[in-house]
C-alpha cells in the first residue's frame, strides 16, 4: 500500500479536463493521481479554496552558467532579500538569498511556496549543460528541464550550408540526448557570428546573409530547425527568440518569423519584447495587435508573453549584441559578454524598469494587451521571462492585473501617460481574466504546449502537484499564499507552512538517432572545441531523480 | 579491482583515454593515462606537461593512517567523530580551501557550513578573489577558451607567467593553437607580454611591455584614457615605464584586431591595486567593444578552484567569504576570508578541505590555527594537517575520485579516475561528518528546550 490522499471540497479549476470551478474530489495515490482512494483515506478539506495544479512556468532563466555569472555580479540585489535556513522536525532546508537571480535552493523554495511545480530553463549552451544539471539538482521540490541553444551552433551552420538535412536532424537529436536537454532554442539565430567574428555586429534581416557563410540567412536556420525538430517528434516544437528583440519596428520581423514556420508548430516566446512598432532608433509603438491577430488565426503558433513588471530585473540573455544595445539605457555601469566556443554568445546587465520612462510604460503595457487581446489562452502563456522583464516572484501581481481592470486601470494611470494614453482607451482593456483562464496560462497552457502529458491538469495518471489557495478578493494575496502545495502528492506545503522538502525531477528528452553522426561530430569538437568528443556528452553519473519525456515518433 | 581486471592486458596494465589532468587551472582533458594495475602506478602520462607529469608520475598512495587525532593513528570513524564533534562545539568554525576537489565535494562542503552556521571561503581570496570583486564592480567581457583558439588575433598577457604555471596554454588555447579562423596558428595572432620583468612566457610574445613595478593601475587607465579618445601626457612614462608612443601602438592594435584577449594573472590582482587593477582590466576590454569584440579574462591556478566560485555563487549568491552566522548568507571579503579570519584569531575551530593554508597564510594566520581544533583533509600530510587536531586521509580527485572540475573559463568537465584508493573521496568524508553532526545538533537543541521547560517549571 502506498501513501494515499484525498482533497475534499474545494473549487476544482482544471481546464485541461473541462472543469471550470465544480466541486470535486481529488484523489492521489503514490505521488499520482488516481480515480479513488479507500474511504478511510487521510483529508485535505478544501472548503471555500480553489485547487488546480501546479503552476508550470514554460520560459525562465534560472540555473546554469549565465545565471551564477548574474548572481556574482550582484551582491547588492541578494544582501536585502535573503532566506533563512529552516531547522524543521522532519526536514531541514538550505540558507540563500534572493533578489533578482536568486540562489538555486531559495528559487526551488520560492517558485513551490507560489504553488509553481515546474520550470523551464530557457538558453543553455550545449557545452555547459553540465553546469545546468548540477545547479537544477540543487533546486529542489520543483520538475525541470532546459533547452539547449542550437541557432548560432557552427557545425550546424557548416551542415545546413552544405544541405546536409539528414545529418542535422541526427546532430539535433545527438545534442538533445547527449545533454539530457528538452528541446532546441534559437536565439537571435544568425547574431553571433557577426557579433564575434566582426566587430560586434548583428543581423537584423530574416534574408540577411550570416558572416562567413554565404547562402545562410536566419530563415533557413529557423526552417531547417523547425523540420528537424518536427521530424524528431520530440514533445516541444522550437522555441525562438526572433531576431531584432527590443528594437522598435521589430514586429515585421516577428510576423515573417512565425511566416517562415508555414503552419509548422513553433513557440515564440517573451513575444511581448518582439511587438514594436516605429522606427530603428526612434520611440516604439504598439504592435499588439497585428502579433495577437496573427497568433489567433494560426494554430501553429504559440507563445508567451515575457511581461515586463516595473522594478529592478536583470536582462540575461544569449542575445549578446541586444545586451550591448540595453547598455546605452542602463544606468548601471555593469556589463558582461560571454562567448561560447562553436555555440552561443551571452550578455547580462543589472536593469530597471520603471513607471515614468515612456518605453518601459508601453513594453508593460503591450504585454497586457497581449493577454487581453489573446482569445486562446491554451497558446498565449504567462511569462516575465524571468528575470529579464520582471522576476517570477511577480506573477501574483501580474494576474492581479489581468483579473482586475479595476487595479489595472489605476496602474494605467500612474505609469507614464503618453505612452499608454491610446491603450488605455481600447476596448480590451475591459476585459478581465476569469479562473479558469489563469488556470490555463499559467498551468495547462504551458504543460500542453511542452507535451508533459501529466502535468497541468488533475485527471488521473497526472502528476499529484496540486496548488490549493484560499478564495481572495485580492488576486495578487491569493495567489502568492497558497495554502497548500503537494509535490508528486508530498505536502510541501501544509496550512502556509513549509513542511517538507522534495527532490524535483529532471525532465529530458532522448530522441533516436543514427550512431553514425558522432563521427561527423567528433572530428569537429576535436578541431573547433577544446574539450575532447569523449568528453562532450553528459553522462549518467549526473542523472539521478529523472523522467525521460518521450517523443511522438 | 574489478575495473582493473576487466580492462588489463598481458602485461598488467590498463589505459584511460581523456582524462583530466587537474594540476592547474587549464585542466587539459586529453590524457592518455597507462596504470601498472599490478605496481598500482601511472607509468605513462601521454600528453602531459611537466606538470602533469609530476602530478601523475610521482603519485604514490602512501601508507598512511586513515586519520590522525593529535598526531596518533586514529580510523576513519574516530576522525569523523571528533571533526563532527570540534564543528558541533565550535561558535565561529571557519571553512577553508576547496580549489582541489570536485563540486561534488564542495557542493556538500557548503552544506556543512550552513548547517553549523559557520564562515567559509576558498583560495579563490589568495588568488583571483579581487578579480570577483572587480566584477562585482564593473561587469567583464568574457569567453570560453575555445572561442579564443577560433578566433583571437590579439593575445595580450599581463601580469601571468602561464609558461611555467599554465604550459599547454599556449599550444592548446592562445598562441600555437590551431583555430578556424587562425588556421595558421601563431602567424595569424599577435602576442603582447605586459609585466614588471622578462619571464619565460615573454619569448613568445612579438611585443613586450615593462611596465614599472606598481604601476600597473596606471598604465591600464592611461590606455583606456586613449582608447576613449582622451589626451595623455608624455611624463606618464616616468610614472609607467612605457612610452606613450608605444602606448598609442598598443591601442591601436587593440582598436584595430577583430578578436582581442587580455588575460591577467596574479601579477594584477595580488600587487598594489588589486581589485581596482582587476578593474581596470575588465574595463579596458569592456570599453574596446566599441571598436571591435574585446575579451578580459584571468588565468586560475588550482585545478578547480573555478568550481568552488561556481558552486559557493549557485548555493548562497555570493562567490567567496560567505558567513552562515545568521542563518542565511552574509558576503565580505576582509571580514570572512580565510587569512583575515585566522589572523584576527576570529574563528575558533577551523575545516580545511584540499587546501593548505599552513604552507602560505601570513605567520599570524598560522600560529592562530596552531591555537584553535582544525579539522583537514587531503591525502597528503601537508603542514597544515601536521598541525590539525584532526587530519583525515582522503583519496586524490582525478586520479582516485570521479566528479567534476570546471576549467578557468567555467567549461564542467567530468574528471576519468584511474586508480583505486583504499581511503575515502573528499565528497564521502564530508557527508560522514554532515551526517555525525547533524544528529549532534539535533541531541543538543533537544538538551537545550529538555533545560528551558526544567527552568521554566521551576
Amino acid at each position: 500500500m502506498g501513501s494515499t490522499l484525498r482533497i475534499v471540497n474545494g473549487r476544482v479549476y482544471d481546464p485541461a479536463n473541462n472543469v471550470d470551478g465544480k466541486t470535486r474530489d481529488i484523489c492521489i495515490k503514490d505521488g499520482k493521481i488516481v480515480k479513488s482512494v479507500p474511504p478511510k483515506t487521510k483529508t485535505i478539506d478544501a472548503k471555500g479554496m480553489v485547487v488546480m495544479p501546479g503552476g508550470v512556468d514554460i520560459h525562465c532563466h534560472i540555473a546554469g552558467a549565465k545565471a551564477n555569472i548574474a548572481r556574482k555580479l550582484q551582491p547588492d540585489d541578494h544582501r536585502r532579500d535573503v532566506m533563512r535556513r529552516l531547522d524543521l522536525k522532519k526536514i531541514n532546508t538550505r540558507s540563500g538569498t534572493g533578489g533578482t537571480v536568486p540562489s538555486t535552493f531559495t528559487t526551488g523554495y520560492r517558485y513551490a511556496t507560489m504553488g509553481y511545480t515546474t520550470a523551464m530553463e530557457a538558453a543553455v549552451p550545449p557545452l555547459l549543460a553540465r553546469h545546468t544539471i548540477e545547479e537544477l539538482e540543487d533546486t529542489p521540490v520543483i520538475d525541470k528541464g532546459f533547452y539547449i541553444l542550437m541557432g548560432n551552433n557552427v557545425l550546424l551552420y557548416q551542415m545546413l550550408q552544405e544541405g546536409r538535412h539528414e545529418e542535422i536532424r541526427n546532430a539535433v537529436a545527438w545534442w538533445i540526448d547527449s545533454t539530457k536537454s528538452y528541446t532546441t532554442k534559437l536565439v537571435n539565430p544568425g547574431g553571433d557570428e557577426p557579433w564575434k567574428g566582426h566587430r560586434n555586429a548583428t543581423i537584423t534581416q530574416l534574408n540577411d546573409k550570416i558572416d562567413g557563410f554565404e547562402q545562410l540567412t536566419p530563415r533557413k536556420i529557423i526552417t531547417s530547425m523547425v523540420s528537424a525538430v518536427e521530424d524528431l517528434g520530440l514533445p516541444h516544437p522550437v522555441h525562438i527568440h526572433c531576431n531584432n528583440l527590443g528594437h522598435s519596428g521589430n514586429y515585421k520581423t516577428t510576423l515573417e518569423t512565425m511566416k517562415a514556420a508555414d503552419g509548422r508548430r513553433i513557440h515564440v516566446t517573451h513575444i511581448q519584447f518582439h511587438s514594436y512598432g516605429g522606427k530603428p532608433d526612434e520611440n516604439p509603438t504598439s504592435k499588439a495587435p497585428a502579433i495577437a491577430e496573427y497568433i489567433n488565426n494560426n494554430p501553429n503558433i504559440s507563445a508567451d508573453v515575457g511581461q515586463v513588471m516595473f522594478g529592478k530585473s536583470t536582462s540575461m540573455t544569449a542575445d549578446a549584441p541586444l545586451a550591448w544595445m540595453l547598455t546605452r539605457y542602463s544606468s548601471d555601469q555593469r556589463w558582461v559578454n560571454a562567448d561560447t566556443e562553436c555555440e552561443s554568445g551571452c550578455g547580462i546587465i543589472p536593469f530597471a524598469y520603471q513607471e515614468h520612462v515612456y518605453t518601459h510604460a508601453l513594453q508593460w503595457a503591450i504585454g497586457l494587451e497581449l493577454f487581453l487581446l489573446s482569445k486562446d489562452p491554451w497558446r498565449m502563456v504567462l511569462s516575465t521571462d524571468h528575470p529579464n522583464g520582471g522576476t517570477f516572484t511577480s506573477y501574483p501581481r501580474l494576474i492581479r492585473t489581468l483579473m482586475d481592470k479595476e487595479f489595472r486601470k489605476e496602474q494605467m494611470n500612474s505609469v507614464n501617460q503618453k505612452a499608454v494614453a491610446k491603450i488605455k482607451r481600447a476596448h480590451h482593456m475591459e476585459r478581465e481574466y476569469t479562473l479558469q483562464e489563469i488556470a490555463i496560462v499559467t498551468r495547462a497552457g504551458p504543460a500542453r504546449i511542452l507535451g508533459l502529458k501529466n502535468k497541468g491538469h488533475l485527471g488521473p495518471g497526472a502528476d499529484a502537484d496540486i496548488t490549493i489557495y484560499d478564495e481572495h478578493e485580492d488576486k495578487e494575496l491569493m495567489f502568492s499564499a497558497p495554502r497548500y502545495v503537494l509535490k508528486d502528492g508530498k505536502l510541501i506545503i501544509d496550512n502556509h507552512e513549509f513542511k517538507n522538502n522534495h527532490e524535483g525531477k529532471l525532465l529530458h528528452v532522448s530522441p533516436d538517432y543514427d550512431e553514425g553522426i558522432k563521427d561527423v561530430i567528433r572530428p569537429f569538437v576535436e578541431d573547433f572545441y577544446t574539450i575532447k568528443f569523449d568528453n562532450y556528452a553528459v553522462s549518467d553519473n549526473y542523472i539521478h531523480h529523472h523522467e525521460v519525456i518521450p517523443t511522438t515518433k | 579491482m574489478s575495473a582493473a581486471t576487466e580492462t588489463k592486458t598481458e602485461a598488467n596494465t590498463k589505459t584511460v583515454e581523456n582524462a583530466t589532468c587537474t594540476f592547474c587551472g587549464c585542466l587539459c582533458d586529453d590524457m592518455v593515462l597507462t596504470v601498472d594495475v599490478d605496481a598500482h602506478k601511472i607509468t605513462k602520462a601521454k600528453n602531459a606537461c611537466v606538470l602533469g607529469k609530476a602530478l601523475f608520475l610521482s603519485h604514490e598512495e602512501e601508507d598512511r593512517p586513515f586519520a590522525l587525532i593529535d598526531g596518533k593513528p586514529a580510523t576513519l570513524k574516530e576522525g569523523v567523530e571528533e571533526a563532527a564533534q570540534i564543528l558541533t562545539n565550535a561558535r565561529f568554525p571557519m571553512f577553508y580551501g576547496m580549489s582541489d576537489t570536485t563540486c561534488e565535494a564542495q557542493r556538500q562542503n557548503v552544506a556543512l557550513v550552513d548547517m553549523v552556521g559557520g564562515t567559509i571561503d576558498s583560495t579563490t581570496s589568495v588568488c583571483h578573489g579581487p578579480t570577483g570583486m572587480a566584477l562585482q564592480g564593473v561587469g567583464e567581457s568574457t569567453a570560453t577558451l575555445g572561442e579564443i583558439k577560433n578566433r583571437a588575433d590579439l593575445v595580450i598577457y599581463w601580469g601571468g607567467n602561464p609558461a611555467e604555471s599554465l604550459p599547454r596554454h599556449f599550444a592548446r588555447y592562445a598562441v600555437t593553437a590551431k583555430g578556424m579562423y587562425t588556421p595558421r596558428r601563431k602567424k595569424d595572432r599577435t602576442i603582447v607580454n605586459v609585466d614588471v620583468r622578462r619571464t619565460k612566457s615573454t619569448p613568445v610574445a612579438d611585443i613586450f611591455i615593462q611596465v614599472k613595478i606598481g604601476a600597473d593601475f596606471e598604465l591600464l587607465w592611461a590606455l583606456r584614457a586613449l582608447v576613449k579618445g582622451r589626451k595623455v601626457a608624455p611624463d606618464i612614462e616616468k610614472r609607467t615605464g612605457v612610452s606613450l608612443e608605444t602606448m598609442q601602438d598598443l591601442v591601436e592594435r587593440m582598436k584595430n584586431c577583430r578578436y582581442g584577449v587580455l588575460f591577467f594573472g596574479m601579477g594584477l590582482s595580488m600587487t598594489r591595486g588589486r581589485h581596482f587593477n582587476a578593474a581596470a582590466i575588465l574595463s579596458l576590454a569592456s570599453d574596446l567593444n566599441e571598436y571591435t569584440h574585446f575579451i578580459a579574462t584571468p588565468m586560475r591556478g588550482h585545478g578547480n578552484v573555478s568550481g568552488a566560485d561556481m558552486v559557493v555563487s549557485w548555493q548562497t549568491g555570493y562567490p567567496f567569504a560567505v558567513n552562515f552566522s545568521r542563518g542565511y548568507p552574509k558576503f565580505n571579503p576582509g571580514e570572512f576570508t580565510a587569512t583575515d579570519m585566522f589572523a584576527r584569531g576570529d574563528a575558533d575551530a577551523g575545516l580545511i578541505l584540499a587546501a593548505d593554508p599552513g604552507s602560505n597564510f601570513s605567520q599570524y594566520a598560522i600560529d592562530h590555527m596552531k591555537k584553535i581544533p582544525m579539522i583537514v583533509l587531503d591525502p597528503k600530510l601537508t603542514h597544515t594537517a601536521k598541525l590539525a587536531k584532526v587530519a583525515i586521509t582522503t583519496s586524490h580527485y582525478g586520479i582516485n575520485t570521479g566528479g567534476t572540475a570546471y576549467r578557468s573559463d567555467g567549461v564542467p568537465i567530468e574528471l576519468r579516475p584511474c586508480l583505486e584508493s583504499k581511503y575515502p573521496s573528499d565528497e564521502e568524508v564530508i557527508r560522514a561528518i554532515y551526517k555525525r553532526v547533524e544528529q549532534l545538533l539535533k541531541a543538543k537543541k533537544k538538551t537545550k528546550s529538555a533545560n528551558n521547560k526544567r527552568r521554566k517549571a521551576a
